[in-house]
């Protein structure tokens, strides 16, 4: 197979994983409005169960595909695929995905899925649509192993964020419906986790991963003084990535300190959260500086 | 949102001794609100705040052009608002980073990171040798709290409480009645290294902009640079530099190459060839230059950092002799390397200058005018514009290189050259011959003494923080009574991090399975 025979092949299978992934979420919002319109009725419990069931497989499908998509996309170049901005919309999906399936194996975390196949969808469809460039060799800057370790290590930090957001997004909206009815849950909620479940499992994913956001940093300082000649020259995505790491840095010390819960933490998960959306988004796209590998 | 911070930073981890926080000023004068003042400062509350605060002050530097980065763009900034740049400029937003008050947030986090860090480091230390806390009185207080009782011997009981904790090393202090035991000291000693790591890694980053230097100089093919001040065509340099800091090594550029993909345009490979001189009276050695390879020599490097090409021209003057020749670096304006250049020749009568654009790949269109559509020299042009009059080089006022100051000029001419063509130009004024054309590299050579600072700082800012948020600290207290012949176990704990409660419900399984017949009678949650 030739390589734009490969190049080709991963858009295929980037458009029919974003296919699945669109089925999946409308599974997942199936299950919900059903779940919100039978109200009371508890028997129909273990058929929802069935049909979450079939989501999450269909998720798991979409994962293989966008997987199976980015393995072509890097073939096709001959290299990692983290050259330009598409790439690393495509592999920040996967990441994020990957990053609630392996969750889900440990916590009750299921129900996230629409909240995961809405945000892969948009991501995907940006890429596609407002990102995508023809597979092509990397820019001399880009000639380094620290391509692998410093984006690697950005991808993944990106990808739990992301879901601890999402987490932390559902404390939120949650709060506030059991508030309305005093406590009580409406009958679509009832099978999610306690709120102090949601509050522990957002504040983990950041405590777990900031170390490795911190260590992203780090690495592509290193890289920058050998590509740039300085490692840290405020250019606007340095800027934001130190910006990101204060938030997430005062949100692990509200906690562990001051002993912050629920609705604030939530709150501050969220604001150091958007930092790095906002970085990703308008930095790459609209930011001027060193760091414009995106191709636009 | 104060108080709130000011628990924040005063509880947890780092307060193995409690520091009192007074919010209001002390009535008295002098000393005493020099030492509230410096109490506030070097509070951890202050040290977090700041270090929000310089999050926050460097938002502008993302979004208002920089001149440090972005020059130009600070220019066409004032060339479209004058008004509104001047004041942007008054309050430093082109600077940012060097703006007074950027630097202020930065001293004072310097200052409060270290007068309450250091303190603390010593604490730390003194307590490292000291025994685990008093039993407190009121174990039942405590947020683990299990206790049973059991018929078995006081001292045994304790005994084996002791060597069971031992076993899970736990530090102890043994009272008659009780014993103390504390784990996870390594978690304080993870936040300390982090917090001195941070200072370590501000004192780095001092140390370079204060001892460094950061140059540019363009060199064409074939050329020689010599690293001396004179040389250079930008310097900047920190306060506590001094030329003699960096050797005197020479640098030959033999060649350039720079690969192109041929549909994207984007460059794939830039390769220099160049010989080096470490020092005068060494021997030369040839080396390779790539982007993410940089020379060094001693603490100094040598960046690749832009490319272009400078035309080689000759011009005549009216009697046909030489009076200019050799490569003119011309500043590229787009990926496909349109460069835009000026060839000013002051000893004419009158003066005459060129306004020049370079094309590698010459394309024409009736909107755009001359452009390139590769990078790579496919099809080289040189576009010319000829003035005469009064170049202004003698007016005092610096001029850009690659431009000219047409006031005070005429145009006389235009046309376009390909290699070996000759123009003449009109009137007899003389004449000017595109020899040919090579490429120049932009050569930073840049000196930072303290990134060896800042990168052990990274590092172990990164060691600190793995330590204190996987590392657990408990406090476990096991306490012994007697009461209606029976022995009443208390186990209580302390902790801040998880892992606690279960910790301690198995000590207590231990224990009542060690005393046989023992039987729990209040677990309170
Ligand atoms: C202090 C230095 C650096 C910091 C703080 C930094 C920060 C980041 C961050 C936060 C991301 C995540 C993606 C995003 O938000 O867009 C990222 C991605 C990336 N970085 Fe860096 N980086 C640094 C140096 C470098 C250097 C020197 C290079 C290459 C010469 C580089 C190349 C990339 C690439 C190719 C990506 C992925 C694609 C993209 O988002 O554009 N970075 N970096």
């Amino acid at each position: 197979m030739s390589k734009s025979d490969l190049a080709f092949l991963s858009n295929d299978l980037i458009y029919a994983s974003m296919a699945i992934c669109a089925l999946a979420f409308l599974v997942f919002a199936y299950e919900l409005a059903w779940s919100i319109r039978l109200g009371e009725e508890k028997t129909t419990l273990t058929r929802r169960q069935k049909v979450i069931r079939i989501a999450q497989a269909l998720t798991i499908l979409y994962f293989l595909l966008l997987f199976a998509g980015v393995v072509t996309r890097g073939l096709s170049a001959g290299r990692v695929p983290w050259g330009n901005m598409y790439e690393f919309s495509i592999t920040g999906a996967l990441a994020f995905t990957l990053a609630y399936l392996v969750a889900s194996l440990k916590f009750e975390v299921q129900w996230l899925g629409i909240l995961i196949t809405f945000a892969s969808l948009l991501t995907l469809g940006t890429a596609v649509t407002l990102l995508y460039v023809p597979s092509a060799p990397l820019v001399p800057a880009l000639k380094s192993p620290w391509l692998v370790i410093h984006v690697a290590a950005a991808i993944i930090s990106g990808g739990v964020f992301l879901l601890a957001n999402c987490i932390a997004a559902a404390y939120l909206i949650l709060e506030q419906v059991e508030k309305k009815r005093a406590g009580a849950r409406p009958e679509w909620a009832v099978r999610l986790p306690k709120l102090e479940t949601l509050d522990q499992l957002s504040y983990r994913l950041v405590a777990l991963v900031f170390p490795l956001w911190t260590f992203a940093i780090i690495a592509g300082a290193i890289w920058a003084e050998a590509a740039w000649g300085r490692y840290w020259g405020w250019d606007p995505k340095e800027t934001w990535s130190f910006i990101t790491w204060v938030g997430y840095a005062a949100y692990l010390h509200a906690r562990v300190t001051a002993g912050w819960r629920g609705k604030r933490a939530a709150w501050l998960c969220l604001i150091a959260g958007s930092t790095f959306l906002f970085n990703y988004i308008y930095v790459n796209i609209w930011g001027t500086g060193k760091h414009t590998y995106s191709g636009l | 949102m104060a108080p709130a911070l000011g628990f924040l930073i005063c509880g947890g981890a780092m307060s193995s001794s409690q520091v009192s926080y007074d919010s209001q000023p002390p009535q008295l004068s002098g000393i005493g609100f020099a030492r509230w003042i410096w109490r506030q400062l070097t509070s951890m509350r202050t040290a977090l705040v700041l270090l929000l605060l310089l999050a926050i002050a460097s938002i502008p530097g993302s979004i208002f052009p920089q001149r440090s980065q972005n020059p130009l763009q600070v220019n066409e900034y004032y060339q479209t608002n004058p008004e509104i740049a001047r004041w942007i400029d008054r309050a430093s937003l082109f600077n940012v980073f060097s703006s007074p008050w950027f630097s202020a947030i930065y001293i004072l986090l310097f200052i409060s990171l270290i007068g309450c860090v250091v303190p603390r480091t010593w604490e730390h230390f003194k307590s490292a040798r000291a025994l685990p806390p008093i039993t407190p009185k009121n174990l039942e207080r405590l947020e683990e709290f299990h206790q049973f009782s059991t018929n078995w011997n006081e001292s045994e009981l304790l005994k084996h409480a002791s060597s069971e904790l031992n076993r899970r090393r736990y530090r102890l202090r043994t009272l008659p009645d009780s014993i103390g035991a504390e784990k996870g000291f390594i978690r304080e000693t993870g936040n300390l290294l982090f917090h001195l790591s941070l200072i370590l890694l501000l004192i780095g980053v001092a140390y370079g902009s204060l001892g460094g230097m950061r140059a540019d100089v363009i060199v064409s093919e074939g050329e020689t640079f010599t690293n001396v001040a004179t040389s250079y065509d930008s310097l900047s340099t920190g306060g506590l530099f001094s030329i003699d800091d960096i050797p005197p090594f020479t640098i030959t550029v033999k060649k350039f190459t720079a690969k192109y993909d041929l549909v994207t345009n984007a460059p794939i490979d830039y390769r220099l060839d160049a010989q080096v001189v470490d020092e005068p009276n060494k021997a030369p050695r040839d080396v390779v230059v790539k982007v993410n390879k940089p020379l060094t020599f001693g603490d100094a490097r040598v960046y690749l950092q832009a490319n272009g090409y400078s035309p080689i021209v000759t011009v005549r003057n009216s009697v046909g002799a030489i009076v200019l020749r050799g490569p003119i670096p011309f500043l590229p304006q787009d990926g496909n390397l349109t460069s835009i250049g000026s060839i000013k020749v002051p000893d004419m009568q009158p003066q005459v200058g060129f306004v020049a654009k370079f094309l590698p790949t010459f394309e024409r269109t009736v909107e755009r005018g001359g452009f390139s559509t590769y990078p790579e020299a496919l099809k080289p042009v040189l576009d010319l514009a000829a003035w005469s009059g009064d170049l202004g080089l003698d007016s005092g006022i610096p001029q850009s290189v690659y431009r000219i100051n047409t006031e005070k000029l005429t145009q006389i001419g235009l046309d376009a050259l390909s290699p070996g063509q000759k123009w003449e130009l009109p009137n007899g004024v003389g004449s000017i011959t595109f020899d040919g054309f090579t490429p120049w590299v932009n050569l930073q050579v840049v000196r930072d003494p303290g990134k060896a600072y800042s990168l052990v700082g990274a590092v172990l800012i990164l060691c600190g923080l793995l330590v204190s948020l996987f590392g657990r600290r408990h406090r476990i207290w096991v306490r012994v009574s007697q009461k209606d012949g029976d022995t009443i176990v208390q186990v209580a704990g302390l902790t801040r991090s998880p892992g606690l409660d279960e910790e301690i419900r198995t000590l207590v399984a231990v224990l009542q399975e060690k005393s046989e017949i023992g039987k729990e009678d209040n677990v309170k949650e």
